[in-house]
């Protein structure tokens, strides 16, 4: 028998329905390959009891002959979805030993087509980070390193454990969720594929919130394909959630056709950035040029207010999550440190709870959203958030979908830039963009820097078209035909 | 009919002159809703404490709000009764501050774009003069929970039933002068919520509450700076705050003082008000639109179906009571001060003389409720019974005078009027022979009061009255003086 981990998860699955193997076995397999990569410190919670039970009864559902369309398969659960009885955490302290008596709606969703949940995978504390530095239980090493290196480098961020999992095959696939880049600078990192979907597709119900208007879970997969079976099983219309769109969800699958003629694919001129890196620049060019030679028509396009996006994004993102983290204040859940009143209370367990970017945005949101400077920062910023959707309401008139990097460069190295968080927040320079106008965007690996690692490219589409996004996709992934693996270093680790 | 500008309300004399009162009022009415405003928890007054929490109340990780449709139309229901603007498009914000009885650190309100705009509310003062006091606002917004000081020795206690369920924030423009308009334009608010059963008006259990603005000027100055007292819960109550607090303010002033815009409370053991903050201390609430809800849009038909189904509201109904039943203007007030009393009044009224239901309703009944404390819906004597009393009168079957005596025992049985004339003997007496009996033994007994009849021949009511105390009251008064006027007719020189 092949080694069960490397399977795609589209592979696994028609495994599992053609009873080449069991769900216990595929999971039992998983099971192992993360107990030999505990040093990527990926998992916050391995849940080994939890997804053995959950194999043992999609095996039955196998026998029944009453599949569901993720029978068996072990995925990772980034570790913001709360999940019913096993702790979450947010990768943060403040949670601490919090298990929530509920079930995210996404999660429940996978759970009821049968998914396999093999644990909670590690992230930047409350998904706030673009290397999954700011986590309380320590940064996720890429399985990635330089070539000849063997400098530790980050798996990217937020969904940094997502990635590094998927990537390292200790799963077959993972939720993430994307703020501002969360899902697909990290794919993109790791060389694995991710979609954030239009925002509204999927329910933010069960998910600790970062960013309301900006937050939306998507998943992280190896393939395209992978990618496109994890979404229809994770979205749809709940009535829980009311931004959460009445809109039918489509059989993604279908849409993976890999054809790209007629396809008008937008190059917005704006995202050519001064000082991003020439292997960058070339594998945009690239990518371009792969889909011109399939019968696609590539359009120069201007998105005007480009340069304003990441500003716009630093305020109205830091707002919300001043607002949303309120609720963490010891009195119900997680961390309290005692203190001699209550707002000694809340002092205490707030600074000892939240890590040091977590505070960073808190203090930011609070500023540009109080009396005096409202105006100046939140206002404005949301004019601009409505700019640069305008921009890309016009660029859809021309174009089918955009291609733009997904990233500024390569993985970099643990505490490369921890202390510069200017430097660390241009990292979403590409992506923050599509979640301030609520489009659906995704990565997929497209070559691999000078030194060995990951790159990707970032489609994008028009809301609620994430099939166009597949197919493009699709066809890049073909085109690029990105076979490279990490080493398995790890294993030699622990 | 007079609005506030311009008017000239109740002065207070100072040392130094005369000064005018200003007042604006925010009343906090709750919903009459089963649910919450943005969960399905229940509302029921008096339960076990925590008993009636949902995960969006007790604001836990991931959890969202979703907008009870029942409490927008209730609110719609109310906007309409005011003869208010009803907003399409209205807007969900988050008022920030830390409390432990708020337990998402936000309450979940409408600051810029409420449900509800402009309206108006015309009181009826004693004088016969009235008002118009201006709506400025009406919003929904969450209520807090209870803290609870006294469970332990040095910890509170939290009782979150209260948390999330739905107010109307009802704002008044500045203008009352007076603190009986202030008591009479929450009396007749309250009147108008009950009528459209959008709000139980019941004030001791805090189903709604009034914060009160009082400044004072001088005569036709602008308007001086105002102070809030706060969460004031009777209408005695509201009464005694603004007489207290406008002399406060005078006297401050008048001392040389300056009046600092602040927040008092109102002390009812002690009948006077206490500064509870200053403008200085107030909290920044960061003010910013909840992501997690849309805009709440309200279509025509939603709206216009719901004023088709407005009942007769107060002043429609005293227009219609002065107009078919001939009452005057303050009996007619009276009677549709409260939805029961106008009720009670109908049912009394119906076929019947609605002159004499008033006059029965607001004199011996009210006498009799007040005495006992008693509302009207909880009156000994039902309406269909006092109707039946009143046939009796109209049939002759007993006098005015006896009628007041069957009211009493009414009120103390509860019982049928014909039985209780029935079984007391109180059946009036029209049976000739035995007036004529009465009568010629009062003319045998008064010899010398015949004589004076001669000179005085409005003395005949004199007689009337012997007579009347020899039968026990149960003469008819009419025939009585019929029989003295043939008897007496050679004395009365016909």
């Amino acid at each position: 028998m092949t080694d069960l981990t490397s399977l795609s998860l589209a592979e696994a699955r028609d495994g599992i329905r053609a009873r080449a193997f069991s769900a216990v076995e595929l999971t039992q397999a998983h099971l192992r390959s993360m107990e030999a990569a505990r040093a990527l410190n990926a998992f916050i919670t391995e849940t080994p009891q939890h997804a053995l039970a959950m194999a043992r009864e999609a095996d039955g559902r196998v026998a029944e002959g009453n599949l569901g369309a993720l029978e068996g398969l072990p995925l990772g659960i980034k570790d913001l979805f709360c999940t019913r009885g096993v702790l979450t955490t947010a990768a943060s302290h403040i949670l601490h030993g919090f298990k929530p008596p509920y079930e995210s709606t996404v999660t429940a969703n996978l759970w009821r087509a049968g998914a396999v949940m093999l644990g909670k995978l590690n992230l930047d504390e409350f998904a706030m980070g673009s290397s999954n530095e700011t986590s309380y239980y320590g940064p996720v090493l890429s399985p990635w390193r330089r070539r000849g290196s063997n400098v530790d480098l980050v798996p990217g961020g937020s969904s940094g454990g997502s990635a590094a999992a998927v990537a390292a095959e200790l799963c077959l696939g993972a939720t993430g969720t994307d703020t501002g880049g969360s899902i697909r600078q990290p794919a993109a990192v790791a060389g694995i594929c991710g979609i954030k979907p239009t925002y509204g597709r999927v329910s933010r119900w069960g998910i600790v919130a970062f960013a309301s208007s900006l937050d939306q879970a998507g998943p992280m997969a190896r393939t395209v394909k992978d990618c496109a079976i994890l979404l229809k099983a994770m979205a749809g219309h709940d009535p829980k959630d009311s931004t959460c769109a009445n809109i039918g969800v489509p059989d993604y699958e279908k849409a993976l056709t890999r054809d790209v003629r007629g396809l008008r694919v937008g190059i917005p001129r704006e995202y050519r950035i001064d000082g991003t890196p020439v292997e960058i620049d070339a594998l945009w060019a690239r990518g371009a040029q792969w889909l011109r030679d399939a019968g696609a028509e590539i359009i120069e396009v201007s998105l005007p207010h480009t340069q304003y996006a990441l500003a716009a994004y630093y305020i109205v993102a830091p707002a919300e999550a001043s607002s949303n983290l309120a609720r963490y204040d010891g009195v119900r859940f997680g961390l309290r440190e005692a203190g001699s009143d209550i707002t000694d209370m809340y002092e205490k367990t707030r600074a000892a709870g939240f890590g040091r970017e977590v505070q960073r945005r808190i203090l930011i949101g609070t500023y540009v959203l109080s009396a005096g400077y409202y105006d100046a920062y939140y206002l404005k910023a949301q004019r601009v958030r409505s700019l640069i959707k305008r921009d890309f309401e016009q660029a859809f008139e021309k174009v089918d979908v955009l291609l733009t990097p997904t990233a500024p460069g390569p993985a970099f190295g643990i505490g490369e830039k921890s202390d510069d968080p200017i430097s660390m927040y241009l990292n979403d320079v590409f992506t923050v963009t599509v979640n301030l106008a609520g489009l659906p965007g995704m990565s997929v690996p497209a070559g691999l820097s000078a030194e060995g690692l990951p790159l990707g490219l970032q489609v994008i589409g028009r809301p609620f078209d994430e099939e166009t996004v597949l197919r493009t996709c699709s066809f890049l992934e073909e085109a690029a035909a990105f076979k490279a693996k990490p080493e398995a270093w790890w294993r030699a680790v622990a | 009919m007079s609005a506030g500008e311009g008017r000239n309300g109740a002065v207070i004399e100072g040392t130094t002159g005369p000064w005018e009162i200003v007042i604006g009022i925010e009343v906090h009415a709750q919903v009459s809703s089963r649910a919450k405003l943005f969960s399905g928890a229940a509302t029921a007054f008096g339960a076990e404490p925590n008993s009636q929490v949902s995960l969006v109340d007790a604001a836990m990780p991931g959890m969202l709000p979703v907008i009870n449709e029942y409490c927008v139309e209730q609110a719609v229901r109310t906007g309409l009764g005011l003869k208010a603007q009803i907003n399409r498009v209205s807007v969900f914000d988050r008022k920030n501050y830390f409390y432990p009885d708020l337990p998402a650190g936000y309450q979940i309100s409408q600051y810029k774009s409420p449900i509800v705009g402009e309206g108006e509310i015309l009181i009826d003062m004693p004088g016969g003069e009235t008002i118009r006091v201006g709506i400025e606002r009406l919003h929904l917004e969450q209520d807090a929970g209870k803290s609870l000081h006294d469970q332990h020795p040095s910890l509170s206690y939290v009782d979150l039933n209260r948390a999330g369920v739905a107010l109307m924030e009802i704002v008044s423009r500045p203008d009352m002068r007076s603190a009986e308009e202030a008591a009479a334009y929450v009396r007749k608010l309250r009147a108008i919520l009950r009528y459209l059963g959008t709000c139980d008006g019941n004030m001791e259990q805090g189903s709604m509450r009034a914060d009160v603005n009082v400044s004072v000027r001088r005569p036709g100055a602008p308007y001086g700076t105002r102070c809030e007292i706060k969460n004031v819960n009777s209408l005695r109550f509201i009464q005694q705050a603004v007489e207290y607090e406008a002399r406060r303010q005078v006297d401050v002033i008048e001392a040389g003082g300056t009046i600092r815009q602040e927040t008092r409370l109102f002390d009812s053991r002690k009948g006077e008000t206490r500064s509870m903050r200053s403008k200085e201390e107030a909290h920044d609430y960061r003010y910013f639109p909840d992501p997690d809800l849309l805009p709440l849009e309200l279509d025509l038909a939603f709206i216009e179906t719901i004023r088709a189904s407005l009942p007769e509201l107060p002043d429609a109904k005293r227009a219609r009571f002065m107009r078919d039943f001939g009452l005057s203007a303050y009996d007619a007030g009276v009677m549709v001060s409260e939805k029961e009393t106008a009720d009670y009044f109908e049912a009394v009224s119906k076929g019947r003389d609605a002159k004499a239901a008033a006059n029965w309703i607001m004199g011996d009944l009210f006498a009799h409720l007040n005495k006992a404390g008693l509302e009207i819906s909880a009156s000994p004597v039902s309406a269909d019974n006092l109707g039946r009393m009143l046939d009796l009168i109209a049939d002759g079957t007993i006098s005015g005078r006896i009628a007041k005596d069957v009211f009493v025992i009414m009120v103390e049985t509860g019982g049928d009027p014909a039985r209780i004339v029935d079984e007391r003997g109180l059946r009036q007496v029209t049976d000739s022979s035995a007036i004529e009996a009465a009568v010629d033994a009062v003319i045998a007994e008064n010899a010398a009061k015949v004589e004076e009849l001669k000179t005085k021949p409005t003395m005949l009511g004199w007689f009337v009255g012997q007579v009347m105390k020899k039968t026990g009251g149960k003469a008819n008064p009419q025939a009585v003086n019929e029989v003295l006027k043939a008897k007496l007719a050679h004395v009365l020189g016909g």
